[in-house]
């Protein structure tokens, strides 16, 4: 009896390995051939034979260095990091202030205004994407990082996101805060801001990761390479030299290593960010 | 309408609670709500040359839209997208989330592998899977000794597409199902045991009851996820592709005529018709979570 459960157990065990590395290798092949054909010459690259995985003629890294200078690499990552940045303080900002006022203050208008953010966030984006583009042309913001940040000024989602946050605050706080006679801006910024940080850092990688994968806006408003993002330059390069593959690998390469080394360095952060906001990416 | 004369402590709480939400609201009203109407009014009118001026047509568009055979097939190739995307990405993120639900050597390792992908942009993974579906020099067809145009052919290009989207969002299905697993009192499973469930039954008559919020949530958003899809589409289906009209989704769609082709209010009736679409779609999940969804 006993020995039949140790097995039952080891064959589970094995089962559950099995079944985890098979998806592990699944996830992994693009990557590491990503990497392989990227220091590859294209001879190589196009005569490609599984089983001689390995570049043969010497490992090509220079390839990087030619990406790196023909498609201006510095000013899409330049692009990109302040599109990003601004994105993020936007968003943290805006949605930190509404998101006080709706989870802890009560004021007239309150389920009206409450209501019009969690109806924004059922409408498919795409609806607003004609006006804002127009709007965007009239200010004569197109191919500049205002014109890119332009969308994300505020957050529907956010602004939920940091309500729930400070919902879930203890209900004393601002009774102490008034007895230590704070108004109600310096008990939001002092005493209540602080406890909300995971809220925050929740909602600050959801919307950088949203703004480095977003392709559609940076296409539409940034149409000059030396102005658009890595996401979008990415799509330009396709469209002019798709059949350089490892050079089209190495590009790829450069566009997403930065971001999988913040990812692996905040791994926690990242994970339990997503799955708490359970935003839609 | 007599209003009650506020104390001068709601009075405050007013002031500072409207100048809170004020940026956020002008912001939604501005970038979302005037836009949305814009849109609609967009969808009445014809652009004028060089994509100056509007020229009101009434449902001009709208009938060129409907009677359009591109933009059926499309909203026909987007839900097939979908069909591939949604139960294939869900059902292997189940199981890989129950699996990792044991005590396991390396459990940090595959939760860091199968989230990999979505931390990477969009445009950079299927820059490299179009290279792993390349007809004459890919890795796929090298390695099962095949001949298959993956992208190309109009049979099967959607299910190769479909498959990107399956590869890309397993591992943050995956995150949302861990974090609704372990939400599931651990003492009825001990029970189960106590009465001799096998852990087949345990997963139907546990698991799958009491999970399902966290997957009619990841449902629904993976519904309207995959009908909007549109980066993978565009890095994968370039304009000469054979296989364009059968795979383009109606996002694209709306992308080449909005802005490649300059015909922004045909763009917005195409919008418009996503839109109705959608809110069908909703319509009919809000009705079905009622039926299937078990709350504590």
């Amino acid at each position: 009896m006993d020995s039949s459960i140790s097995t039952r157990y080891t064959v589970n065990k094995i089962i559950t390995y099995t079944v985890l590395i098979i998806f592990a290798i699944i996830m992994l092949v693009p990557f590491v051939w990503m990497i392989l054909t990227a220091i590859k010459t294209n001879q190589e690259a196009i005569s490609v034979d599984p089983f001689y995985v390995f570049p043969h003629n010497g490992w090509h890294f220079e390839n990087f260095a030619t990406v790196w200078k023909s498609y201006n690499f510095i000013t899409l990552y330049k692009n990109t990091i302040l599109f990003i940045i601004f994105r993020v303080i936007c968003a943290c900002l805006t949605a930190t202030m509404a998101g006080y006022a709706f989870g802890r203050l009560e004021f007239p208008g309150k389920k009206i205004m409450f209501s019009l953010v969690l109806i924004q966030m059922m409408i498919p984006s795409q609806i607003f994407v004609i006006p804002q583009y127009l709007m965007v042309s009239k200010l004569h913001i197109l191919n500049t990082t205002a014109g890119l940040v332009f969308p994300g000024l505020v957050t529907a989602f956010g602004t939920y996101l940091l309500k729930t946050g400070y919902q879930s605050l203890p209900k004393d706080l601002e009774e102490a805060a008034a007895i230590d006679g704070c108004n109600i801006g310096q008990t939001f910024l002092f005493i209540m801001l602080p406890l909300t940080r995971s809220s925050m850092v929740s909602l600050g990688i959801f919307t950088a990761l949203f703004a480095f994968k977003d392709l559609m806006w940076p296409m539409i408003v940034c149409t000059n390479a030396s102005t658009t993002t890595l996401s979008a330059g990415l799509a330009k390069m396709q469209g002019q030299y798709g059949s350089d593959y490892p050079a089209m690998m190495a590009a790829a390469v450069l566009a997403i290593v930065p971001m999988i080394v913040i990812y692996i360095i905040f791994q926690k952060q990242f994970v339990e960010g997503i799955a708490t906001s359970g935003g839609k990416l | 309408m007599a209003k009650k004369k506020m104390t001068p402590s709601q009075k405050r709480q007013a002031i500072w609670g409207w100048a809170f939400i004020l940026p956020t609201m002008l912001g939604l009203i501005v970038l979302n709500y005037y836009p949305a109407i814009n849109t609609v009014y967009q969808s009445l009118c014809k652009t004028g040359d060089f994509g100056k001026g509007n020229i009101f047509v009434g449902l001009n568009n709208y009938k060129s839209v409907l009677g359009s055979a591109e933009m059926w097939q499309s909203l026909w190739n987007t839900v097939k997208y979908a069909i591939v995307e949604v139960p294939l990405g869900i059902v292997i993120a189940l199981v890989l989330a129950v699996l990792m639900q044991k005590k396991l050597a390396g459990k940090t390792l595959f939760r860091t592998l199968f989230f990999l992908p979505m931390v990477c942009a969009p445009a950079a993974v299927a820059m490299v899977w179009k290279w792993l579906y390349n007809q004459q020099f890919g890795l796929l067809n090298n390695v099962f000794h095949t001949n298959v145009a993956w992208i190309s052919d109009p049979k099967i290009a959607w299910i190769s597409v479909g498959i990107i989207g399956v590869w890309s969002i397993i591992g943050y299905n995956m995150v949302l199902f861990i974090g609704g697993l372990q939400e599931i009192p651990k003492d009825y499973y001990e029970a189960a045991q106590i009465d001799g469930a096998s852990s087949l039954r345990q997963f139907f008559s546990i698991t799958v009851p009491l999970l399902s919020p966290t997957t009619f949530f990841i449902v629904q958003t993976r519904i309207i996820g995959a009908l909007t899809v549109f980066d993978l589409m565009f890095m994968v289906m370039d304009k000469t592709n054979l296989a364009l009209n059968k795979t383009q989704s109606i996002v694209y769609l709306f992308y080449t005529y909005a802005f490649t082709n300059g015909n922004r209010g045909y763009g917005a009736a195409i919008v418009m018709v996503l839109v109705v679409f959608i809110m069908i779609v909703t319509f009919f999940l809000q009705k079905l979570e009622k039926k299937i969804v078990y709350y504590n």
